[in-house]
């Protein structure tokens, strides 16, 4: 058995709804999980020292009112701001998941500062409202290409189902695009069935630029990702596992057996200096 | 105050998916002079002018509102340029969500805290349209009533609104109201009860009168009120429970009218009480141990497993949705989730259904009544409301169907179901204790949704959009989640549940929720301690207001703080309004008045109960002859036809807007195949982690049977919905049912008289499937009056839902066909089943040939498919209904991309359906298609000796469907991708 024990936040507000499912499976990977409402942490954020990971679920985060994950960002800006980059210097995980990825980007969180740009520029993308203006529940082919992603490496051909009405990626300027590339920070495309990277509905979904369908931080550990890995771990919620000759392997599952993974090797190092 | 406007506008007019939109719909109407469409969200702030000056309010646009990527905010208002500006806005009062929210974020953003609940800044929001083209401002008022507005909740401006103060409720002096009753002629009874929106007959009138002549007193208006919503049709299901002299003419002589005389042959019953004699009496006498709590909550529960139980409520909101289709049917599923939340010790949703009954969308504009919203905008409107409302909820919504009839076009059904699990000990419904406190949680009480119970009492007029605005409700998802969030911690805490009993505040508001909580008790209420969203209410209206989101508890003194603490926790409002006191009687105080005081038996004993007429004959009706109905000339032609009727058409535009995958449980998804785009039988969700026990979950309805036959369009339903939970893989021997009826004014002997047979067939059909009710609903006025006194009713509809225990999901199976080589074979019996099927539709006819369920050897075919399917030795499995064995075929065909060759010679048959076009198209009932492989091909086939089946064919790697007649030659061979298409088209509304 491992001797660490690898704790994960998993943090809800008014309107998170894929809280339980996230739990399960950092369980399922061998986590300790909380789940704990924003209001709590606000009121203490000294309990961020007893976590490794923080998930923040999909769901409509106070409603997605004026736009998906904005409230929710301005929460985390105004209150947690401090702590959460602490959090981040300090080598720990974050993954935002549907909603929660929309919170990280509207809070300038991810992409997050960049080499190539000036250190105040955070608001550099966005998830806008998917091109044809609906809300979209389906599975979609995904490839990881990140080599500096803690929580997927590079190479896994995905399959994932999204559900959202605004998912679309999008970056304020060409730049942006070049500097995520060029930092290896795009995580997740959609690709079609011949694995190259979509541009059409549906392998592309939402009509995001580049298939971007998940991005880190240029220190590979802070992801953000449209698809639900958690909604696929286990086999037979794969859409058409009873025509498969196997079992489907359930692909959600590598995003937290990597992360608890990463955090047990990276624990180790810690406690020894 | 001062009022300051932000717009927010697209940065780039070219990424303007709404306006692209809005574009689209525009053109359907016909209304090529549009070339654009750009759209703006608008947004008042008002403050006092020393809590926000300009600075603060560009930061507010730029830091909150508006996304920087794609946005571009504008202080004030832009010119519209060269095109027609049109701006929406609510009216007062009206529920806005968006507001509340950016509300409490300026709050966060500035540090400004509110102050008693009333935000720092109040917000209103509207949504801007500039339309681009030479139009004339009545084609834009045109588009604004058309597409862009619903006038029962929302407002049209022609310029930027910028007000010089938000309209303010001001709170009113007291009065008591007191309703001289017991003076009034039976036609003022008559009048006042029209008047008031009481929807309670003359002997329901003089039941009131004589009884505070008793009280030597008049009624105050809360009073009146609170008996009215009390004997609604929608609270007590007068009619179902009602004393029925019913006759039944055996057949039909084609002349006069026979529902005042009784004639020769006439068979004539008394039925004491309709649903207890037929429905709770199928249930009772099967007496499955299964059943846990059945009729008596707000959600029939039966078991799942030793340690969970499974509750389902199945729930219609049709007035409402006909008038504001959005709201309507949000709230609809939000009143269904609530329902769910409060059965037993209180449920945890896992699944919704939506099932919708609409005009067709293509009815030409100059078509409709006035008054009715168009059946394309009700159906968009619709499937909105339940996708963002059911999806904010976190909830899957995983099965449901639409059926299309011209006589839905001025009342639209809308069914939403939820499903609910909940610990076994918890199934049972909680009871108020003395003493225990009433708690109001979740939402504040406005002035919505006011006589919504009274007024889905009675038939929609052409006026009804005007006269019955308020009773329109709009939701506020996140409310009712953080209210589940912390309900379920209160359920689940050391030292749970925190209450003794929990309901939903639903129909009649908090007089219908504390009238029933307390009827054992007794209640003393305090109405000036319920939260409002606005000044202006009178005691009267807080006691009746339909606003959403809210629950009532019953809690013992010493759990009232623990709580309230859980709810403050999360932000979510609970108010103690009184206590359950052990008094017998209802008493509300209002601003130390003492504002009513009824018993509690006279409230829900005294409804009269007076014996209602119901009558049937048979319809007069003509069978087709062979000679009107030529077989086709060409099958495929035909069958295409018949995939591309909107009813059998894909669903999936709708479906993918909806997450059917949150929770990550859903085992069948409502769309299956390699590429997703099969129609399932139904839906399968695994909802308990670690095991394989799962709940299939599926529906039958077979309205146009109605117009035939009331009792075989139950049965045929009942059967339909046992069908497709067996295919894929649910246990029939486990299996409950629940109905919902949806009749014209049962008032007409007979519109009852078919209710009396449909319930007949409820019985008989659950008793011989084994199937037992476990909850029903019933809406009994479905009628639109049109201007011109035409009296539009709708057919007589039933839903029947299934839920179904399957042992072990990895058995399930989907419909869409596997492996080239397997056989094809098919189970039941084909007869001359024409009247009513979709085939004769095609060609105008009805026929009089109904489907007939065997009740003496359907149960048998479920059992044994069902047992087939257990021990793996199946492939793929659909059921045949709608467009019969050929509809079936090329479903199953396309979904798994592959093709047949099928021998209708192979099909058994009745003497009678010797036809090609009757084997293919008839839609007689218990008849399943099965895929198996050559592996298992002798078992099976040994396992079927003794049912009517036959051995079709083989599946084909070619996707050609091949049919070779019963007689002689081939009757097509056609590719399965021109079937998909003819059948993915009519309802893809995705441009």
């Amino acid at each position: 058995m491992e001797s660490s024990n690898v704790r994960v936040l998993v943090l809800r507000s008014a309107g998170t709804n894929c809280d339980r499912e996230l739990v399960l499976a950092f369980q399922k990977a061998g986590a300790e999980v909380v789940a704990l409402h924003i209001n709590r942490l606000m009121a203490n954020p000294g309990q961020l020292a007893d976590y490794q990971i923080l998930a923040i679920p999909g769901g409509f985060s106070y409603g997605d009112d004026i736009a998906s994950g904005k409230i929710l960002a301005n929460q985390l800006l105004r209150h947690l701001r401090d702590p959460l980059r602490r959090w981040v210097q300090d080598g720990k995980l974050i993954i935002g998941i549907c909603n929660g990825f929309q919170a990280l980007v509207k809070a300038g969180l991810l992409p997050g500062p960049m080499p190539q740009l000036s250190p105040d520029d955070l608001f550099t993308a966005t998830l806008a409202p998917n091109s044809h203006a609906r809300f979209e529940d389906r599975w979609v082919r995904l490839a990881s290409q990140s080599n500096i992603c803690k929580w997927i490496p590079a190479g896994r051909s995905l399959y994932l189902p999204i559900a959202h009405g605004e998912g679309r990626f999008l970056v304020r300027r060409p730049e942006v695009l070049a500097a995520l590339r060029s930092n290896d920070q795009i995580v997740l495309q959609y690709v079609t069935a011949d694995g190259m990277p979509a541009a059409e509905f549906p392998d592309n979904p939402n009509g995001s630029a580049a298939a971007i369908a998940g991005i880190c931080d240029i220190t590979g550990r802070v992801l953000g990702l449209m698809p639900h890995p958690e909604r696929f771990t286990d086999s037979l919620v794969h859409p058409f596992w009873s025509r498969c000759a196997r079992a489907p392997s359930p692909d959600g599952m590598e995003f937290f057996l990597h992360a608890v993974h990463f955090v047990r090797g990276g624990m180790a190092v810690t406690m020894k200096t | 105050m001062a009022v300051y406007r932000i717009e927010v506008h697209p940065l780039h007019s070219s990424d303007d998916p709404t306006g692209a939109a809005v574009l689209a719909e525009i053109r359907q109407l016909g209304m090529a002079e549009v070339h654009a469409v750009r759209t703006a969200r608008v947004f008042l702030l008002q403050a006092p002018p020393a809590a926000l000056g300009e600075e603060q309010v560009r930061r507010i646009a730029h830091e909150l509102l508006c996304d920087p990527v794609i946005e571009r905010p504008v202080l004030g208002h832009e010119a519209p340029g060269s095109g027609r500006l049109i701006e929406v806005h609510l009216k007062p009062g009206v529920m806005d969500p968006v507001a509340a929210s950016t509300e409490m974020a300026i709050g966060d953003l500035l540090d400004m805290s509110a102050t008693n609940g009333e935000p720092a800044v109040q917000v209103r929001t509207g949504r801007r349209y500039v339309l681009a083209g030479h139009l004339t401002a009545d084609a834009a008022a045109l588009i604004a009533r058309r597409l862009l507005a619903n006038e029962s909740i929302e407002q049209v401006y022609f310029e930027p609104l910028v007000p010089n103060e938000f309209p303010q409720g001001r709170s009113r002096e007291f009065r008591r109201v007191e309703v001289p009753i017991r003076t009034l002629s039976p036609e003022e009874l008559q009048s006042l009860s029209r008047r008031g929106h009481l929807f309670l007959d003359l002997t329901e009138m003089q039941t009131i009168q004589n009884y505070f002549r008793s009280l030597d007193r008049d009624p105050t208006d809360a009073e009146l009120e609170t008996l009215a919503q009390s004997w609604s049709e929608h609270c007590v299901h007068k009619t179902l429970k009602a004393r029925i002299e019913f006759t039944h003419h055996p057949a039909a002589d084609g002349a006069g009218d026979h529902h005042e005389h009784h004639a020769p042959g006439d068979t004539v019953q008394i039925i004491d009480n309709l649903v207890q004699s037929t429905i709770f009496r199928a249930t009772s006498e099967l007496a499955r141990p299964w059943t846990l709590s059945v009729f008596r909550d707000n959600a029939g529960v039966m078991a799942f497993d030793d340690q969970y139980a499974v509750c389902m409520k199945v729930e219609t909101h049709n007035r409402p949705s006909a008038i504001e289709p959005y709201g309507g049917a949000a709230t609809g599923i939000g009143g269904c989730i609530r329902d769910v939340l409060g059965t037993g010790g209180g449920a945890r949703p896992i699944a919704c259904t939506d099932i919708f009954c609409f005009a067709d969308p293509q009815t030409p504009g100059e078509q409709l009544p006035a008054g009715v919203i168009h059946p394309r905008r009700i159906a968009q409107r619709v499937v909105a409301g339940v996708r963002d409302y059911g999806n904010r909820m976190g909830i899957p919504t995983v099965n449901g169907a639409i059926y299309f009839d011209q006589r839905y076009i001025g009342n639209p059904l809308v069914f939403c179901g939820t499903l609910g699990i909940l610990p076994r000990h918890l199934a049972a419904k909680g009871a108020a204790q003395p003493g225990d406190h009433i708690i109001l949680i979740g939402g504040r009480t406005g002035r919505d949704g006011i006589h919504g119970a009274t007024f889905s009492s009675d038939v929609v007029t052409d006026k009804h959009g005007d006269e019955f605005s308020h009773a329109v409700q709009i939701g506020n998802a996140i409310t009712q989640k953080k209210m589940l969030d912390v309900l379920l911690q209160a359920r689940d805490c050391s030292g749970g549940p925190l209450y003794h009993a929990i309901t939903d505040c639903g129909a009649g508001g908090l007089s219908s929720a504390v009238g029933e909580m307390g009827e054992k008790t007794g209640a003393t209420v305090e109405l000036d301690r319920v939260p409002l969203k606005y000044q202006g209410l009178d005691y009267a209206e807080i006691w009746i207001s339909e606003a959403q989101e809210r629950m009532v508890l019953a809690v013992a003194p010493r759990n009232v703080a623990p709580l309230l603490e859980l709810a403050a926790a999360e932000d979510v409002e609970a108010t103690n309004i009184g206590v359950f006191d052990g008094s017998g009687r209802l008493t509300l105080h209002y601003q130390g008045h003492v504002v009513a005081v009824l018993d509690m038996n006279f409230i829900h004993g005294g409804l009269p109960r007076p014996t209602r007429k119901a009558v049937w004959q048979e319809p007069v009706l003509a069978e087709a002859r062979r000679a009107e109905i030529s077989s086709p000339r060409d099958y495929a032609a035909t069958l295409t036809s018949l995939l591309a009727t909107p009813t059998i058409a894909s669903k999936h535009w709708i479906i993918r807007q909806y997450d059917h995958e949150v929770q990550a449980a859903t085992v069948l998804k409502p769309l299956v195949g390699p590429d997703g785009d099969g129609p399932g039988d139904a839906a399968v969700l695994c909802p308990v982690p670690g095991s394989r026990r799962g709940l299939a979950l599926a529906i039958g309805c077979q309205p146009r049977f109605g117009d035939i036959d009331p009792y075989q369009m139950a049965l045929n339903g009942i059967d339909e919905a046992i069908r497709n939970v067996v295919c894929v893989g649910g246990d029939p021997a486990h299996t409950a049912l629940l109905d919902n009826f949806c009749w014209p004014k049962c008032s007409d002997p007979i519109h009852l008289g078919a209710l009396v047979l449909a319930c007949q067939a409820c019985y008989d059909g659950a008793k011989a499937f084994g199937t037992p009710f476990i909850s029903g609903k019933d809406s009994l006025s479905n009628e639109f009056i049109a201007e011109n006194g035409r009296r539009i009713c709708i057919p007589y509809t039933l839903l029947i839902s299934a839920l179904s225990v399957v042992p072990d999901v990895s058995r399930c199976v989907t419909m869409d066909a596997k492996q080239a080589g397997d056989h094809l074979l098919i189970v039941g019996n084909t007869a001359w089943d024409m009247g009513g099927s979709y085939y004769w539709a095609l060609e105008g006819h009805l026929g009089r040939c109904v489907p007939k369920v065997n009740l003496a050897t359907a149960p048998q075919v479920h059992r044994i498919v069902a047992g087939l399917i257990h021990q793996g030795l199946v492939r793929c499995a659909h059921d045949l209904s709608e467009g019969g064995l050929a509809v079936a075929l090329a479903e199953m065909l396309f979904a798994g991309r592959l093709g047949a060759r099928v021998d209708l010679a192979a099909v058994p048959r009745a003497q009678n359906a010797d036809a090609d076009d009757v084997l293919l198209f008839s839609e007689s009932p218990t008849r399943y298609l099965l895929e198996v492989s050559a592996e298992h091909f002798d078992t099976v086939v040994r396992s079927l000796r003794g049912l009517c089946f036959g051995v079709l064919g083989r599946i084909t790697e070619q996707p050609n469907l091949v049919i070779r007649s019963a007689h002689a030659g081939y009757l097509m061979d056609e590719p399965v991708e021109n079937f998909r298409r003819a059948w993915r088209g009519p309802l893809d509304w995705s441009v």
